[in-house]
């Protein structure tokens, strides 16, 4: 199939600092703030800024002390004074320190304020586990956010959708959250070139198949393509939903494929309990009850912190086996 | 000035005989005793500049020009309020007249306050941005992290402290290890200062020569406006933590009454002109509460938008 659109090569922190560097071009009130994000920092931890100071000077791009309240208060008040601030929070664990910010103003502004003042900053972070960054500096906290109405929430598992879900997500009126696989920055793949937008609330589905549904985002889908390919030679055809944006979730593809397989495989790093994969378990259940042909299977991370030892780490870590040995278990 | 330190004392009364006789509820922190800090800058600021407050912020929404009829609607929980009855007292939006943002939680206006006024300089415009909190804000983290990031950026934002020196039910010297809050300035290379809160004239020059300073670019200023609250905490409190002789004195020392009464003895206005003012300004007021009352609670359509732009939740 040949397509008009030209992509590039990119990894995911190529495709991240295009995004942010086409926006900055595009449209003079988005703003980048956070730690280390401007040149004489470094240009991000990850280099997801590199050069952007350089080209678009340090007010717009603007290093800031380690204050994760003062840069999303600041994110906020700069929002509700007419600009569209990106603001870095290093990893997702640091939402604990400015929650407050987050959930109780950039979520609820626009409601409280009966529509008078909305809030559109994206928060970016890295998230997930995998590097031995220890208990705090691992976690997949999607379910803290997805929790909060006024938030919209979303994951990428590919260099593409992250260009274009963060391309949404700044350009968007309302709060926005982007989860970035932080084992996924240096994976490469090809982008589109140029303006690349990815709609909210639309799911992928990488892979088609008619026995099994594996629902699942982030850091997890290519696992979950590589267990399909394992159950392909077992003759299983599992079917694989990215679901790319978490608030909004695009339900109708959910239960139009599961409608289809009769089965589901919900799939995600974070821990269980209270995890997306419950809600996701849930709203099959009330649309599909009588036509499952088996429970829901969730493959997750266990209830526990998440470890140092490598060993361990890579024991909660959900992977390809684990999800095949899930896929088994929603078609025996 | 006048006119605001009698909308905002009046319209405490009328709001506590309103709650008291029962015939509406509502959360309502009485700003009775505060009235002149938020008179004063009230006084000096311009329509466009920005102000952020507390759930304690009556005082400062008629200070930054909210019309009493929306305002009391709001606060009554009506479809005409300024959020649709959506935000409440604590909530309390208006960007009209410049009222951006009113919180319930401690310390939090103050990294907003700092972006509000980052977006001003961005634009390069010469507005300027007022965030009031209590001195018990000035405990937590977002209250450090708003002054430096304020002071390394020299934004154009005045943090306005109204020490009524109770948090929430404890005393200030109980939980505050700085003598004055204006002192903590210094760690943030801004200037500090304490007034009396409780005199206008005070409140009015350490006010101007902040909102100077920020408006010429020259960055932050913290201003500690020394003060008391008449009522406590929340209407309904017992205020047993507040000794009974305490509070009687700083009743008798009414600052709106000696504001009166400067005002007199100084020559700057005639009893009867006063008296009018008065009387005008109870007249606006029974009017405004007139709208609130007669106004409709908002439709049950209500609760499900706004969440996200343009977009119904489903029930």
């Amino acid at each position: 199939m040949s397509t008009a659109v030209e992509t590039k090569k990119m990894t995911t922190v190529q495709a991240i600092l295009d995004a942010l560097d086409l926006a900055m071009e595009k449209d003079p009130t988005v703003l980048l703030l956070g730690e280390d994000v401007s040149d004489p920092s470094g240009g991000g931890v990850f280099h997801t800024s590199d050069g952007l100071s350089t080209k678009y000077g340090e007010h717009r791009v603007a290093s800031t002390p380690i204050s994760e309240q003062a840069i999303i208060g600041a994110a906020i008040g700069a929002a509700v004074g007419g600009f569209r601030p990106v603001a870095e929070i290093m990893f997702m664990d640091f939402f604990a320190v400015c929650l407050d910010q987050i959930s109780n103003h950039a979520a609820k502004l626009r409601y409280m304020s009966g529509g008078q003042t909305g809030v559109p900053i994206t928060i970016r972070c890295a998230a997930g586990a995998g590097m031995q960054f220890g208990a705090q500096h691992s976690e997949m906290l999607e379910s803290w956010v997805t929790h909060i109405p006024g938030l919209k929430v979303v994951v990428a598992s590919n260099p593409a959708d992250s260009k274009g879900l963060l391309t949404s997500a700044i350009f968007d009126d309302d709060p926005v959250i982007t989860i970035e696989p932080t084992l996924n920055y240096w994976i490469a793949g090809e982008v589109p070139v140029g303006e690349h937008v990815v709609p909210f609330g639309k799911a992928a589905t990488p892979r088609a198949g008619d026995d099994v549904t594996v629902i699942t985002y982030g850091r997890e889908v290519q696992f979950a393509l590589a267990a399909a390919e394992q159950l392909a030679s077992e003759g299983v055809n599992a079917e694989v939903i990215d679901l790319r944006s978490l608030v909004p979730m695009d339900e109708t593809a959910i239960l139009e494929s599961v409608g289809r397989t009769k089965r589901a495989v919900i799939v995600h790093q974070a821990v269980r309990r209270g995890g997306l994969g419950a809600e996701i378990s849930c709203l099959i259940n009330e649309h599909l009850f009588g036509e499952l042909a088996a429970p829901v299977v969730r493959v997750t991370g266990p209830n526990t912190p998440i470890p140092y030892a490598a060993e361990l780490e890579s024991l909660f870590v959900v992977d390809t086996n684990d999800i095949a040995e899930g896929i088994r278990r929603a078609v025996k | 000035m006048f006119e605001l330190v009698t909308t905002i004392s009046q319209t405490d009364e009328r709001f506590r005989t309103l709650l008291s006789s029962g015939r509406v509820r509502s959360t309502y922190y009485s700003p009775k005793g505060q009235e002149c800090i938020s008179a004063a800058f009230g006084a000096l600021l311009r329509p466009d500049d920005y102000c952020v407050t507390i759930y304690r912020g009556l005082h400062d929404h008629i200070s930054k020009g909210v019309p009493l009829d929306v305002l009391f609607a709001e606060f009554l929980g009506r479809a005409t309020g300024t959020c649709k009855g959506k935000g409440g007292p604590m909530h309390v939006t208006d960007p009209s007249s410049g009222m951006m943002v009113t919180t319930g939680v401690v310390g939090s206006g103050l990294p907003i306050g700092a972006g509000l006024a980052w977006a001003t300089k961005l634009k390069g415009t010469d507005q300027v941005t007022i965030s009031n909190f209590g001195d018990g804000a000035s405990n937590i983290g977002a209250f450090h992290e708003a002054l430096n990031l304020a002071g390394v950026w020299k934004l154009p934002v005045i943090f306005v402290c109204q020490n009524n020196r109770y948090s929430e039910h404890t005393r200030y010297e109980v939980v505050t290890a700085a003598e004055k809050v204006s002192q903590r300035a210094a760690s943030y290379s801004m200037p500090g200062v304490t007034v009396d809160g409780n005199d206008p004239v005070a409140v009015y020059g350490a006010a101007r020569e902040a909102i100077e300073r920020a408006r010429a670019g020259e960055g932050p200023t913290l201003v500690e406006c020394v003060t008391y609250r008449f009522w406590g905490h929340i209407f309904g409190d017992n205020m047993r933590y507040m000794p009974a002789e305490e509070r009687q004195a700083a009743m008798d020392a009414d600052p709106t009454v000696r504001y009166r009464q400067w005002l007199i003895d100084g020559g700057h206005f005639g009893e009867d002109e006063l008296s009018a003012i008065e009387s005008e300004v109870a007249t606006s007021i029974e009017k405004a509460m007139e709208f609130a009352l007669n106004s409709p609670p908002p439709g049950p359509e209500e609760l499900y938008t706004d969440v996200y732009k343009g977009e119904v939740v489903p029930a």
